[in-house]
């Protein structure tokens, strides 16, 4: 048995390797980012086995499930601009950007040596490292465990990402909001995004999961508390279905206001923020809470941060403030420019 | 021999996502290769802290690591606009300098 | 070991061909619609019995509402899937394949 795993493993890691190279050398980027894919999926295989299950969930649904999606989105976006082609075969439409990106690999092939022998010596001293650092490593787990009772729930995940190192997960709400911004400030998006035909098995399909996505979305956050689960797992699930919902062409979506959008997009880090000060005025400390109210206090946390994660991930999807939500419209002249062009 | 295999593994992985960011001259590759390069991050850490003889989990660097995963999640995002936009202004200089050249030869 | 759980040994043990040859299939065969076909078909009655077997090994019936819950989600978007890559390679005017 001992033997089958320690074969898996191996397995495993080189299968990783090769997709990892595969992806980073492959011509076509469309089948880069498949590469890509498929490699996110096998290292939710590997948190597995490691015995993370909460980051191979959150691997499966954040690092695998969006972020593929955004890059494909982002593809069809940058192919649709400069015309087809260009992006799988820089060459073809030479001439700025693409020839530019591509010829630059043949020319400086000595200096291209001499950054593959650094990378070499690097990955060298690296392993090197590793495998004369005395074993076992200190850990926090006993700690972690000694005061699993004061947290509030139970999966010392949980515990230690909103309770006893609140501080990180404040920080990082607000670095998704920041990002959320950034995005909104540099593009605006059609919102919804026109999408051409959308075939009517792909409608009911989406009727049919809708419900069920959001159920599951929810049981994940309630469930975080007991066992693997949790706010970022939950929000993943719930982008999913607004994803879904956004490339399906559904009637009712344009006619929402944008308000809603932002007051979802800013409900965790608020709830974040009022948790904080409640800590000071009663436990006199930032992010400390009381040990009775605790439990609810975080179900009810995990639950906002759920949904403006959820909210956070699908607006990165959508790839920038809504057109609707402007007064007037940006980039006036570029955007007459590029009209003729486009159509 | 688990912890060792997969922190090297990790490893490997940041120095192939490095090495992309270095050489690969394409936008899209090179946020590819930052994120292989996350990847192999949260491999190590975690890796080095798993204990395949006693089974126990030390929480805190999983929770790192997913904190680490929504993060390189929202730099993708960001990185990723950021070369939509570059590329969208780099096809409307090239176009502007297309339509000058085309005035210039006409009016010779 | 009783026998509901060697039973469901048995339909583990039965479906791994089926991913086989489902895997086969992608990688040989000639064009998109049979490689959509060998995955989507293959894979499905795979899984099934995967899903049948791991219901026989547990006896808590939350977890077996659960793994049936997961065939269900696969099917529908597996189903929903690969109609739409064939309806889009049909779009592109990928021709689908036939022996000369």
């Amino acid at each position: 048995m001992k033997m089958l795993l320690t074969g898996f493993d191996l397995l495993l890691a080189l299968t990783l390797l090769w997709l990892a190279w595969q992806l980073l050398r492959s011509t076509d980027i469309f089948k880069a980012i498949i590469f890509f894919i498929c490699f996110g999926l096998l290292m939710s295989l590997a948190w597995v086995r490691m015995h993370a299950p909460d980051v191979a969930l959150a691997e499966a649904a954040i690092g695998t499930g969006l972020t593929g999606p955004l890059f494909l989105a982002a593809l069809r976006r940058i192919e649709r601009k400069a015309g087809k082609n260009m992006m799988s075969e820089p060459a073809g439409n030479g001439e700025e950007t693409g020839s530019r990106w591509k010829a630059r690999n043949r020319e400086m092939s000595p200096l291209l040596w001499t950054v593959t022998a650094l990378t070499c010596c690097l990955a060298g001293l690296l392993i090197w490292t590793v495998l004369i650092i005395p074993r076992p490593l200190p850990g926090l787990a006993d700690q972690v465990a000694g005061s699993l009772a004061e947290s509030g729930v139970n999966n010392p995940v949980t515990a230690v990402l909103l309770n006893f190192r609140g501080y990180d997960t404040l920080l990082e709400v607000m670095v998704l909001l920041l990002g959320a911004i950034t995005v909104w400030s540099i593009t605006h998006a059609p919102f919804p995004p026109r999408v051409p035909d959308t075939s009517p098995v792909q409608k009911a399909a989406v009727r049919l999961l809708l419900p069920l996505i959001c159920l599951i979305g929810g049981y994940l956050v309630w469930q975080g508390a007991y066992q693997t689960g949790g706010a970022f797992q939950g929000g993943a699930v719930l982008s999913a279905a607004l994803v879904l919902l956004l490339i399906s062409d559904f009637l009712w979506l344009p006619g929402m206001r944008s308000l809603p959008l932002r007051l979802g997009l800013t409900l965790g880090p608020l709830v974040f923020v009022l948790l904080a000060g409640f800590g000071i005025l009663v436990e006199k400390t930032l992010l400390r809470l009381p040990v009775e109210y605790a439990g609810p206090l975080l179900l009810f946390l995990e639950a906002a941060c759920g949904l403006s994660i959820g909210l956070t991930l699908a607006a990165f999807f959508a790839g920038g403030r809504p057109a609707s939500d402007l007064r007037e419209t940006p980039y006036s002249g570029e955007a007459k420019g590029k009209g003729p062009a486009e159509s | 021999m688990t912890t060792i295999l997969y922190s090297v593994t990790g490893l490997l992985l940041f120095v192939f996502g490095l090495f992309a960011l270095i050489v690969c001259p394409h936008p899209l590759r090179k946020i590819l290769g930052g994120n292989v390069m996350s990847a192999g991050i949260f491999l190590f850490l975690v890796a080095a802290s798993y204990r395949a003889d006693t089974g126990e989990i030390d929480a805190v660097p999983q929770a790192m690591v997913l904190t680490g995963i929504v993060v390189s999640v929202c730099i993708t995002a960001v990185a990723l606009v950021l070369s939509t936009r570059l590329q969208q202004a780099a096809d409307q200089g090239a176009r502007r300098r297309r339509k000058r050249r085309r005035e210039e030869d006409a009016g010779e | 070991m009783t026998i509901p759980e060697i039973i469901g040994l048995a339909c583990i043990a039965a479906g791994i061909p089926f991913f086989l040859s489902g895997t086969i299939g992608m990688l040989r065969f000639p064009d998109i619609f049979t490689r959509l076909h060998a995955l989507t078909k293959a894979d499905n009655v795979g899984l099934g019995f995967l899903i049948i077997g791991l219901c026989l090994q547990t006896d808590d019936w939350f977890i077996v509402i659960k793994l049936v819950l997961i065939w269900v989600l696969v099917l529908t978007a597996s189903s929903a899937s690969c109609h739409l890559v064939a309806r889009r390679a049909l779009q592109k005017g990928i021709r689908p394949w036939t022996r000369e």
